[in-house]
C-alpha cells in the first residue's frame, strides 16, 4: 500500500517534471553539451592516434627550425635559412600590403560605382549596373586567372614595354610606378598623409561648428586648412626623394617601384570583385535616404551634386558602414586566393610550411589566429567609424 | 466618365511622354556641360574597348579550343561509353523541370505565351547554331520538347490533383539519389570512380550537395544562436564566428588533409566527399547568419501568440516562426547559395577537375597553349548564366511568396 502510493507519487512527479519547461531547458543543454563533448573526444582521440601512428605530437617548436625555401617577393628582409616564423611574417606582410591597398582602392571604386548608379547620365547609369551584374556573378578565382593570364600575361615583353606619360611602365613582368626613395620614407609619407587627413577633418568640423554657432567666422580655420595642405604637399614633393622608373636600353626598367605581375593581378581582381559588392551597398544606402531629404535640399536651392555630398551621403553612411565592414573582411580573407597565381601571401607560405613539416593542425591554428586578428582589427576600426557617423540623439 | 478610385490612381503609371531619339539623347546624355563631357569620355573609352574586343574576338581569337574540348568542359573525363547515363540524368532533370513549371504556372492563363515561345525557339536555334552543341542537337531538341510537353502535362494534372506540389518536391529529392546512382554507378551499373567526375557535372554535383547539406546545418546553427539557453547559444556563436574568420581555401585545403586525421585510423573519405563536407561546414556558418537576420525580423508577438495558443517550442518554430523567417531571408539565402556555387571553383586549387579545374587542364595541353582569354571567357559565361538564373529564380519565388499584398 505504502510502496504503491510512493510509486504513484513518483510517477506523478515524473509527469510534472516532464511537463516542466525549466527541466527541459536544463536537460536540452546537458544533452547538447554531452553530444559536443563526445564528438570532440572522438575527434581529438582519433587525431592523437593518427598523429602517434605517424610518430608526431602536437607542438609549435617547429616554427623555429630553418625554413629552407625562398620567397619570390617580400617587404621585410628574408633569407632561406631564416626560421619558419620569419617566413610566415613575410607572407603576412605581403597579405597586409594587398589588404591595405585593396581596402583603399575598393572604397574609392565601389563608392564611385554606387553613386554612378544614381547618375542622370544614362550611359554612366547603365555602365554601373552592367559592371555590378557582370562581376558579381562570375567567381573571383576565375576573374583572378583572367587578370593574371589573359590581361597582365599578354602585356608586351620588356623590350617593347608600354609607357604611360613616361611615369608608369607596363610589361609582362609587372608594373613600374614612381615611388619614395626608401621603404622608411614611403612609410613616413603614408603616416604623414594619414595624420594630415585626420587633422584636416578635425579642422573642417571645427570650422563648420563655428560657422553654425556664430553665423560667420571660420577664417582662421580655413587658413589653417590651406596651410596644412601646402605643408603636406611640400613634404610629399620634397622630402620623399621620389625615384622615377626609367627604361633601360634593350628592355626593362630601373628605379621606381616594381609591382610584380602577381601582385597587380591579385589586387586588380580583388578590387574589381569587391567593388561590385560595395557599389550595391552604397546604392542601397543612398536609396534608404527618404525622398523628402532630396526634395527639401533641392527646394533650398542646392545643386544635385551638392545634395548628394552634403545631405544624402552623410545620412546614407549610417546604413553603408556596417555591411562595408563585412565586405572588407571578405576582401581580407579573399587575399588567400592570390596563392593560386603564386603570390607569396600568408596562406601560400603556410601551405609550403605544412608541406615541408607535415603539421596540418598547427599550421591551421596559426593561420586561423592570423586571419581572426586581422578581421578583428578591421571590425574595431569600422566600429569606431560607425560610432562617428551614427545619429547623436540626446 | 469612368470612376477613379484612389487605389487605381496610386498604382497608375505616370503618363508616358513620348520622346524622339534626339530629345531622349538631349535629356539623358547631354543635359548640361558636365553630362556631355561624361558622355563623350565614356563613349570614347568604351567604344575603343568594345571595338578592340570585337576585333580580337573575330580575328585574333582562336575559338576552336572550346568545341574541341566541349565534352571535357561538360563532364570531364567521364568515360564516353557511359554518356547515355548522363543523358538519362539530363532527361530526368528536364522532365522534372517541365513538370514543376507546369505545376507552378497552373493558374497562368497561357503557359506558352508569345515570349515563352520566342524563348523556346531561341534555345532551339542556339542548340542548332552553336558549334559545340550542334553534334548533340538530335538529343537536345527532343529534350526541349520534353520540357514543354511535361509542362503541359503538369498543368493539366495539377488542375485535377491539387496536392501535386509536395510530390514534385519529393521527386526532386529522389532525383538527387537517382542522379548519384547514374553518375557513380553501383547497383547494377558499372561504377565510375570520382576521379573521372569532372567539368560542369562535378561543379553542379558539389554545389547541389553542398547546398543540400549546409541548409539544415545552417538552420540549426541560427536557431542555436538565437536560443535563450546560454550553452547552446555560446556553442553556436563560437562555431559561426570561428568558421567565418577563416578563408575558404584554407578550410578546403585543411579539409582535404585534416578530415582523415580526425577520423578513425584508416577511414579516408573520398576526395569529392571531403570537399563537399568542407564546403557545407563552411557555408553553414554564413547561412546561419542570414537565417538569424530573418528570425530577428519576425515580431515577438508572433511567438507569444503561438505560445498562448498552447503550442510548444518545436511546433512554434516549425509552424509559425521559421516559415516567416525563411520567407524574409530568401534573398540572402539565395545569395549564399550563389556564392557557394562560385566557391566550388576553389576545388580547382585542391586538385579536383571541376569546371575551372578542367579549364586549367585544357590550357595545360600544349595544343591550346596561351588560349587563356578564350577559355576563361567561355567559363565566365557559364558561371554567369547559372548565378544569374539563380538570382532571377529567387526574385520569382519572392514575388510568389509575397503575401503582404504590397
Amino acid at each position: 500500500m505504502n510502496s504503491d502510493s510512493s510509486g504513484e507519487s513518483f510517477a506523478q512527479k515524473l509527469k510534472t517534471l516532464l511537463r516542466d519547461e525549466r527541466f527541459w531547458q536544463v536537460a536540452f543543454q546537458v544533452i547538447t553539451l554531452g553530444i559536443v563533448l563526445l564528438l570532440a573526444a572522438f575527434f581529438v582521440g582519433n587525431l592523437n592516434r593518427n598523429l602517434a601512428q605517424q610518430g608526431r605530437s602536437f607542438g609549435f617548436s617547429f616554427l623555429f627550425n630553418p625554413a629552407g625555401f625562398s620567397i619570390g617577393e617580400s617587404l621585410i628582409r628574408y633569407r632561406p635559412n631564416d626560421p619558419y616564423w620569419r617566413a610566415l611574417m613575410v607572407g603576412l606582410s605581403n597579405t597586409l600590403s594587398l589588404v591595405a591597398a585593396g581596402i583603399v582602392l575598393t572604397t574609392v571604386l565601389g563608392t564611385a560605382a554606387g553613386v554612378a548608379s544614381f547618375s542622370k547620365n544614362w550611359l554612366l547609369y547603365k555602365l554601373s549596373r552592367l559592371y555590378v551584374g557582370l562581376v558579381r556573378n562570375v567567381p573571383l578565382l576565375l576573374q583572378l586567372f583572367f587578370w593574371y593570364f589573359a590581361i597582365y600575361g599578354t602585356l608586351p615583353r620588356p623590350e617593347s614595354q608600354i609607357s604611360a606619360l613616361g611615369l608608369v611602365f607596363l610589361n609582362n613582368r609587372g608594373v613600374y610606378i614612381p615611388w619614395a626613395g626608401s621603404a622608411v620614407l614611403a612609410l613616413l609619407g603614408i603616416g604623414v598623409t594619414i595624420f594630415a587627413a585626420v587633422m584636416a577633418v578635425f579642422l573642417w568640423q571645427w570650422r563648420t561648428k563655428l560657422r553654425i554657432e556664430t553665423g560667420t567666422g571660420g577664417k582662421n580655420q580655413l587658413m589653417g586648412l590651406i596651410g596644412l595642405g601646402v605643408l603636406w604637399l611640400a613634404f610629399v614633393i620634397l622630402a620623399l626623394q621620389w625615384t622615377f622608373p626609367s627604361p633601360v636600353d634593350g628592355g626593362g626598367v630601373t628605379g621606381g617601384l616594381r609591382l610584380t605581375r602577381e601582385y597587380v593581378a591579385a589586387l586588380s581582381a580583388l578590387v574589381f570583385y569587391t567593388s561590385a559588392f560595395v557599389a550595391e551597398i552604397v546604392r542601397a544606402g543612398i536609396q534608404s535616404v527618404s525622398r523628402g531629404q532630396w526634395e527639401a535640399a533641392r527646394s533650398l536651392g542646392f545643386q544635385s551634386g551638392l545634395v548628394m555630398q552634403l545631405v544624402v551621403f552623410p545620412q546614407a553612411l549610417r546604413v553603408i558602414i556596417p555591411p562595408m565592414n563585412s565586405e572588407f573582411m571578405n576582401l581580407t580573407k579573399n587575399t588567400s586566393l592570390a596563392f593560386a597565381i603564386a603570390f607569396p601571401e600568408i596562406y601560400s607560405v603556410a601551405n609550403t610550411t605544412y608541406n615541408q613539416t607535415g603539421r596540418p593542425v598547427e599550421v591551421f591554428v596559426v593561420l586561423m589566429a592570423t586571419y581572426l586578428v586581422m578581421c578583428l582589427i578591421i571590425t574595431l576600426g569600422m566600429n569606431q567609424l560607425n560610432r562617428a557617423v551614427q545619429f547623436k540623439e540626446r | 466618365m469612368t470612376p477613379v478610385t484612389p487605389n487605381s490612381l496610386a498604382s497608375a503609371p505616370p503618363a508616358v511622354i513620348a520622346l524622339g531619339p534626339v530629345a531622349w539623347a538631349k535629356k539623358n546624355l547631354f543635359s548640361d556641360w558636365f553630362n556631355s563631357v561624361l558622355t563623350v569620355v565614356i563613349v570614347t573609352i568604351f567604344g575603343l574597348g568594345l571595338f578592340r574586343l570585337t576585333n580580337w574576338a573575330f580575328t585574333t581569337a582562336q575559338w576552336e579550343v572550346i568545341p574541341r574540348n566541349f565534352h571535357l568542359f561538360m563532364v570531364g573525363t567521364f568515360p564516353a561509353r557511359f554518356y547515355a547515363r548522363i543523358w538519362a540524368l539530363f532527361a530526368l532533370i528536364c522532365g522534372l523541370a517541365g513538370l514543376s513549371w507546369g505545376v507552378l504556372g497552373r493558374n497562368v492563363s497561357t503557359l506558352f505565351s508569345r515570349n515563352v515561345l520566342i524563348g523556346l525557339g531561341g534555345v532551339c536555334a542556339f542548340i542548332v547554331l552553336f558549334p559545340p552543341t550542334r553534334p548533340s542537337a538530335l538529343i537536345l531538341l527532343p529534350l526541349v520538347a520534353l520540357v514543354a510537353g511535361m509542362a503541359a502535362v503538369g498543368r493539366q494534372v495539377s488542375r485535377k490533383v491539387p496536392g501535386m506540389g509536395q510530390w514534385i518536391s519529393l521527386s526532386w529529392f529522389l532525383s538527387y539519389f537517382v542522379g548519384l546512382w547514374l553518375i557513380g554507378g553501383g547497383l547494377g551499373l558499372t561504377p565510375v570512380s570520382t576521379n573521372d567526375w569532372g567539368g560542369l557535372l562535378l561543379t553542379l554535383f558539389t554545389a547541389v550537395s553542398g547546398i543540400a547539406l549546409c541548409f539544415p546545418l545552417g538552420l540549426l546553427l541560427a536557431l542555436g544562436r538565437r536560443s535563450h539557453l546560454p550553452l547552446v547559444r555560446w556553442l553556436s556563436t563560437a562555431y559561426i564566428e570561428l568558421v567565418r574568420g577563416v578563408p575558404l581555401v584554407a578550410f578546403l585545403f585543411m579539409g582535404q588533409v585534416m578530415i582523415p586525421l580526425f577520423l578513425p585510423v584508416g577511414a579516408r573519405p573520398d576526395r569529392v566527399l571531403r570537399a563537399i563536407i568542407a564546403l557545407a561546414l563552411f557555408s553553414a556558418a554564413y547561412l546561419a547568419e542570414n537565417v538569424r537576420a530573418g528570425l530577428q525580423a519576425v515580431p515577438r508577438g508572433q511567438q507569444e501568440a503561438a505560445m498562448s495558443l498552447g503550442l510548444n517550442t518545436p511546433l512554434t518554430l516549425s509552424l509559425i516562426i521559421l516559415p516567416q523567417a525563411l520567407k524574409i531571408a530568401i534573398p540572402a539565402i539565395v545569395g549564399q547559395f550563389i556564392s557557394l556555387f562560385q566557391d566550388t571553383t576553389l576545388l580547382a586549387v585542391v586538385g579536383l577537375a571541376e569546371l575551372l579545374g578542367t579549364g586549367r587542364s585544357v590550357l595545360a595541353n600544349p595544343a591550346f597553349l596561351g588560349r587563356f582569354a578564350e577559355v576563361y571567357l567561355f567559363l565566365g559565361v557559364i558561371y554567369w548564366f547559372f548565378c544569374y538564373a539563380m538570382s532571377l529564380g529567387s526574385r520569382k519565388i519572392e514575388e510568389k511568396l509575397n503575401t503582404d499584398h504590397r
